[in-house]
């Protein structure tokens, strides 16, 4: 999800300096859709400035209080204080790096082929990330689960491995053969012109000029891995993840949760956007 | 889009099907599905067994005998559920148990509800794995009788259940879910009944028919586990559910269903702080959870429906594969000592299983120093929340004992309700 | 024909074996393998065997039915109110967003950032009966002591709409993005106003996008039951809690997956209906921005 913001942001950033168009008479009711965007902004946002804010809310209880009881750094020293917690959190965390390592180079070649070749398979294939794409959460992790339970896989750690792969992959895909579309293939050809064999070319003309699209699909598989909830319940064991802890956490304790969850939720936060618009503004300085 | 249907719509919908292609995908799928409807799911019976078979009831005295103490065991239990010292990590009882027995204890709290621990465990016990616990606590129900129906627990050992024998009460004492206490010995009982708060409702809540009370419309909880569900549905309707047939199931979900316009939300254990809070009037409620809450919202009260409320008992159990059973036996039978009962008791505040420590909190009010302290040894040692009275126990019914193969019926039946 | 053609000929197929295949074993595979497990009978203790036993689904629709309707009505309602929210969003950020287009997107993307689950359980926080919504509402004398957000279908659809907003947004946008402003120029030079330009121009050229938007929200809000379960009371089940039970509290798989796929079939016929109408390739490439 949050690496859509990827290449939207780069198509955002050449309608930028596209013109804009040409002055109009001003409507009367002009300004009803600036209000309406900014309202949906602020609406979109206002449980992440709840969250970011009662990260420093004092409080005795072990959950976030809704009354304010002054300001505190407390929570971000005792960030470490559940175990559990914070196993959660490295489980997420490495399940995620490990997903997008490997759905990136399946991904990454998946797409180049289906870029680069029309092969009898093209069909075939596209219906099947098609499929993948559009089937719903539930239904992915329920069937997963229905085959490590006939085989008799015990879950864990490498289950979850298995199904964040299983689910990543076709938004890689996807992104890098969007990338591809956009290749010039003469570039390959003078490249093969001028005595580089395929893995050269490959390596020092395509993935350079894809890599827009591969980091696209790279943070795309992250996020996707690492704020899964529904697949990954499915098929966890008794391993934990961070969504999934957060969410138990609450459910045990009737709605409320140990504000540590709420400061890291602010630093994964703040860690993304900082990501991002690096991201945004390498992008914006390539060009 | 402008009255004409799509030209590529029209090609779909008119061009032949089947290919040389796609034939070959669907033989090969059906190959696949044909060799997949070959494969079965292998059951739990007889898996992960210390000592497998019949075999092991006549071995169980060899086993005992083998044992040896191993100065360590690790304690599972539900939150809230032990004493607690200065700090929240504290607990004087284990403190006192390793001072007197030189036995380490690690306890941990990481029991929420019996059905999603069940499911943690059962794949590792069914696998012939240790759990990495010695003792677990699970409430007699569905759970319990699974891990019974599949030799996942390791019978007692009776000789060293002393303590057990001379003190326990007749509540727990070879009751009707593990005849002769093979398997468990209690840790707590505590009363499903309702709490309420009659600042909101109005009045006074006496029985299940209150919970029908539409002016009490969106405010009402219920319990999202269909024993505890069912059996007071059954109660409900005048029957007990111990005894109960398909027939009185089905009535007892039929008034369920009656009742579930008026229903905020089927809670775990989260209904207590929707009590406090204000966001029930009225809700099924187990009685320690109000006594503990009574402290945040000394509105809030308890009681034992007249037409019958529901007594369970979360017990001790020891787990097969366990690393550390006699030292979980010692522990288990420590326990039952009247003093540390008293302890126990003082925080945990359901029903404990030792009736000795009433006389014991009876003399704590006499020498109690504060005022304080007084009430509230008076108040512990005289309550029916924690020491039930005959009349009480004569209102009080058990949940039905339903074994896994035939639970098919209760689940169609109630958890379409719950789970509405 | 020489090596290398050979080589070259098997290049595309050698290039998409690994994720294909991964796909094949942890997609297709347990898809099969739950139409499988859908018809065995059994139990947990003994085990379960194949019976081709097909009476399951209708058991399944039987004490489920009310739970699958309510997915789809609640997907449906959600799906409808994200593009009345979706769009007029979209066509400011496209028409009037002049430079600071990326900006304003950035900032419509930024609270997902934050794990779903935290999102969700914030929005908990918030409309607690006594918490600072209602706390406000009161104080304007919007609402009563008794009123309640929690625990109610509108505040689980508010959920739905909330978390997935941007899979509507995002599509609308780009399709919009896409006209050519000199269509819009020419439709002004033709006497057109603004409402009729919007009308026979702009807003045809952006169903392309309502559409892959339609199909990225209504399977997901549909299929969720996270928001549900947060949000939602009595009364508010979505079929997804059941399956869940179904597989670790009853332990009934034969039930688990006829019920997944009665819901995968039930959005699977909507589905195809879409990828007819547009051509597959068109929607993986909205879905790929």
């Amino acid at each position: 999800m949050t690496a859509l913001v990827g290449p939207t942001l780069e198509e955002a950033f050449e309608a930028d300096r596209r013109s804009a168009p040409p002055r109009r008479r001003a409507r009367r009711r002009a300004w009803l859709l600036p209000v309406w965007g900014w309202v949906v902004i602020l609406w979109l946002s206002s449980p992440i400035i709840v969250m970011i804010i009662f990260g420093f809310n004092d409080g005795r209880g072990k959950v976030v209080s809704p009354k304010w009881n002054g300001f505190t750094l407390k929570w971000y020293e005792r960030l470490f204080v559940y175990n559990d917690l914070t196993t959660a959190l490295w489980n997420s965390i490495t399940i995620a790096i490990l997903t997008t390592i490997i759905a990136v180079v399946l991904g990454t070649l998946m797409g180049v082929a289906l870029g680069k070749w029309r092969f009898r398979g093209t069909g075939s294939v596209t219906l099947l990330l098609f499929a993948n794409i559009a089937a719903p959460e539930v239904v992915l992790g329920a069937a997963l689960l229905s085959l490590f339970l006939s085989v008799g896989v015990p879950r864990g750690y490498l289950t979850i491995l298995l199904a964040h792969v299983m689910f990543s992959l076709a938004y890689v895909v996807v992104t890098v053969r969007a990338r591809m579309a956009g290749l010039d293939p003469s570039l390959e050809e003078a490249a093969r012109d001028l005595g580089a064999g395929p893995f050269v070319t490959f390596f020092r003309v395509t993935l350079p000029i894809i890599m827009p699209g591969v980091m696209s699909g790279a943070l795309l598989a992250f996020a996707l891995s690492i704020d899964d909830y529904i697949i990954t319940s499915f098929n966890n064991g008794s391993t934990q993840t961070f969504p999934l802890w957060v969410y138990g956490a609450a459910q045990r304790t009737g709605g409320g949760v140990p504000p540590q969850v709420n400061v890291m939720g602010t630093l994964i936060f703040a860690f993304g956007v900082l990501v991002a618009l690096s991201g945004a503004i390498a992008s914006r300085r390539r060009a | 889009m402008n009255g004409e249907l799509p030209p590529d719509l029209v090609r779909g919908l008119t061009q032949a099907r089947m290919s040389r292609r796609s034939a070959l995908k669907f033989g090969g799928l059906s190959a696949l599905g044909l060799a997949l409807s070959a494969c079965s799911i292998a059951g739990t019976k007889g898996k992960g067994g210390n000592l497998g078979g019949q075999a092991w009831r006549e071995q169980i005295d060899t086993f005992w005998s083998q044992q040896k103490k191993k100065g360590h065991l690790d304690f599972e239990n539900w939150p809230l559920y032990i004493d607690v010292g200065k700090k929240a990590s504290d607990h004087p009882s284990l403190d006192l148990f390793t001072k007197r027995t030189g036995i380490t204890v690690t306890y941990h709290e990481d029991i929420s509800d019996n059905s999603s621990y069940y499911g943690k465990i059962a794949p590792v016990l069914s696998a012939g794995q240790s759990i990495g616990a010695d003792i677990i606590v699970i409430t007699n129900g569905f759970e319990l009788e699974n891990l019974f129906e599949r030799d996942w627990l390791l019978p007692l050992d009776q000789s060293r259940m002393t303590n057990f024998y001379k003190y326990s009460s007749d509540l727990v004492r070879d009751p009707s879910y593990d005849r002769g206490n093979v398997y468990t010995m209690a840790w707590q009982s505590g009363i499903t009944g309702i709490g309420y708060n009659p600042k909101l409702t109005g009045r006074e809540i006496t029985g299940w028919k209150d919970l029908l009370d539409p002016k009490f419309s969106g405010k009402i909880g219920m319990f999202n586990n269909s024993e505890d569900l069912a059996a007071a549905a059954m109660c409900a309707i005048g029957v007990d559910p111990e005894t109960s047939t398909p027939a009185d199931w089905k009535k007892a979900a039929d008034w369920l269903i009656k009742q579930r316009p008026l229903v905020r939300k089927y809670y775990d254990q989260s209904y207590a702080d929707a009590l406090a809070k204000g966001d029930l009037w009225a809700t099924m409620a187990w009685s320690g959870d109000i006594f503990l809450k009574q402290a945040d919202n000394p509105d809030l009260k308890f009681v034992i429906p007249e037409e019958g409320g529901v007594i369970w008992t979360d017990n001790m159990c020891i787990p097969v594969h366990a690393q550390h059973p006699l030292d979980a036996m010692t522990y288990m039978d420590f326990v039952y000592q009247p003093e540390i009962a008293a302890m126990l008791a003082d925080y945990i505040n359901y029903i404990t299983p030792v009736p000795a420590a009433q006389p014991i909190f009876a003399q704590d009010a006499k020498d109690a120093t504060t005022k304080d302290d007084k009430a509230y040894y008076t108040n512990l040692s005289s309550s029916p929340l924690i020491f039930p009275k005959p009349a009480d126990f004569a209102r009080l019914h058990r949940y039905r004992v339903l074994p896994s193969t035939e639970r098919k019926q209760w689940n169609a039946l109630f958890e379409p309700i719950y789970q509405s | 024909m020489s090596a290398r053609r050979i080589r070259s000929r098997l290049t595309p197929y050698a290039l998409v074996l690994p994720g294909w295949l991964w796909l094949v074993i942890f997609f297709v595979v347990p898809t099969v393998s739950m139409l499988s497990v859908s018809t065995m009978t059994g139990n947990d203790l003994d085990g379960f065997k194949q019976t081709f036993h097909v009476s399951t689904y209708k058991d399944a629709w039987t004490q489920y039915h009310t739970q699958i309707i309510r997915s789809l009505e609640y997907g449906l309602a959600a799906t409808i109110i994200c593009i009345l929210i979706a769009y007029p969003v979209a066509y400011w950020i496209t028409f009037r967003g002049g430079k600071y287009k990326s900006t304003l997107l950035f900032l419509l993307l930024l609270p997902f950032f934050v794990s779903f689950v935290i999102r969700t359980q914030s929005w908990q926080f918030m409309l607690d009966d006594h918490g600072m919504v209602l706390g406000l509402l009161r104080d304007l004398h919007l609402a009563g002591d008794h009123t309640q957000i929690l625990q109610t279908s509108t505040a689980v659809v508010g959920g739905l709409v909330y978390n997935f907003l941007p899979f509507m947004v995002l599509p609308i946008y780009v399709a919009l993005e896409r006209v050519d402003p000199a269509l819009l120029e020419a439709s002004g030079d033709l006497y057109a106003n603004k409402v009729t330009a919007f009308r026979k121009v702009v807003f045809p050229l952006s169903l392309p996008g309502v559409f892959a938007g339609v199909l990225l929200t209504f399977v997901p809000v549909a299929s969720d039951y996270v928001n549900a379960q947060i949000l939602g009371g009595a009364r508010t089940t979505m079929i997804g809690t059941v399956i869940q039970t179904e597989y670790f509290t009853n332990l009934n798989y034969p039930m688990a997956a006829a019920l997944s796929f009665i819901l995968m079939g039930v959005l699977l016929v909507g589905i195809f209906l879409y990828a007819r109408l547009l051509g597959t390739d068109d929607v993986l490439e909205m879905a790929a921005r």
